[in-house]
């Protein structure tokens, strides 16, 4: 008996020798489990984020054990950690320079809002700069929070229209941050 | 035989008078000495260059804000280091804040480049001569030194944070004068 687990099947026509499906649901399925994430860590929580992609709670289950550390080839970028103001616009260089389409996810209470940095020093949550996905609560959240939300932006993933990010409401988002 | 810090301002008296305008002896035992910016300098270098005093290292440089002290509001302390009787002792100076203006330390110490830009970028201090005077950690187009006591150590846009969950009395979006 094969331990291995095979992905869901996406609703669609099956029958003796073939398989019919919407193409957006194909793509989506294959997006969602080969995401290449960008570990953006400045702090604490890239630490959790170790223990995340370690054996024990072992990120390589979703398909993800190829992290990208150049943008160019990343699907997913992960801000772990105290975004000082100093590196808001690094930040953003940094999303911009990610290839369509990408995914973004602020783990932990200082990615989200700024957490106990109530200063003038630090940006109030990575939304200030850049659109988020997903985020994590949790200072530092634990490695299994991490694994829940990266499912949920594998939901995302798999349920989003193709053409989603030409959409105006996209578009519009984007300009809200003079993305692009 | 270790420089005491009694020896250190019997010499001092004697190789630079009036340059020790008050001293005492903090907490930790290290000697403060106050003086002026117009002796600053030339007080440095007899410190690290005179063989009996022998301070070789700046390891520090700071400032302070009193907003109460009228026409002394900032101060400036330099921590000097003999490494060889490892002795250390501060240089306390005092600057009105209409004012800020100090002699640059970089022409004795390189190092004093970094620690001077970072005085100017939190409290304003402004060292004549330096080579190089921007701001060094905070953000390039801040308008404000942070570290000065009339500005809030809170980010003026936040929305979403509750003062009493960071131990003050307040509500959320407070507002900012």
């Amino acid at each position: 008996m094969s331990k291995i687990i095979t992905a869901e099947m996406p609703e669609g026509m099956g029958g003796e020798g073939f398989f019919a499906t919407k193409l957006s649901s194909a793509v989506g399925l294959a997006r969602a489990n080969s995401l290449w994430p960008l570990p953006f860590a400045t702090s604490c929580c890239g630490i959790e984020f170790m223990a995340t992609m370690g054996s024990n709670y072992d990120l390589a289950r979703f398909g993800m054990e190829r992290l990208s550390f150049s943008p160019r080839q990343a699907d997913l970028l992960m801000v772990m950690g105290t975004i000082a103001k100093k590196m808001g616009p690094i930040l953003k260089q940094v999303y911009t320079q990610m290839a369509e389409p990408k995914w973004v996810l602020a783990m932990g209470a200082c990615a989200s809002s700024g957490g106990i940095f109530d200063s003038y020093s630090v940006l109030q949550g990575i939304d200030k700069v850049i659109p988020v996905d997903v985020y994590i609560p949790g200072c530092p959240p634990r490695p299994e929070q991490v694994i829940d939300g990266i499912m949920k932006i594998q939901e995302l993933v798999k349920n989003e229209p193709l053409r989603r990010r030409h959409s105006p409401e996209y578009q519009h988002l984007l300009e809200k941050y003079q993305i692009g | 035989m270790t420089l005491t810090n009694e020896q250190i301002l019997a010499q001092l008296a004697e190789k630079m008078p009036g340059s020790a305008l008050s001293s005492e002896i903090a907490r930790d035992g290290i000697l403060n000495i106050h003086t002026t910016r117009e002796q600053i300098i030339d007080l440095l270098q007899l410190l690290r260059d005179d063989e009996q005093f022998g301070f070789n290292f700046l390891t520090t440089l700071c400032a302070i804000h009193y907003p109460d002290n009228t026409g002394q509001e900032l101060a400036l302390v330099y921590h000097l280091h003999n490494w060889q009787q490892n002795v250390r002792i501060r240089l306390k100076v005092f600057l009105p804040i209409d004012d800020p203006t100090v002699p640059t330390a970089t022409g004795l110490w390189p190092t004093a480049n970094w620690m001077e830009r970072q005085e100017y970028d939190f409290f304003g201090v402004v060292f004549t001569g330096h080579p190089d005077l921007r701001r060094i950690l905070n953000v390039d187009d801040m308008e404000v030194f942070p570290m000065r006591k009339e500005y809030r150590l809170e980010d003026g846009t936040r929305t979403d944070k509750d003062d009493r969950f960071f131990g003050r009395d307040g509500h959320v979006g407070q507002s900012f004068d």
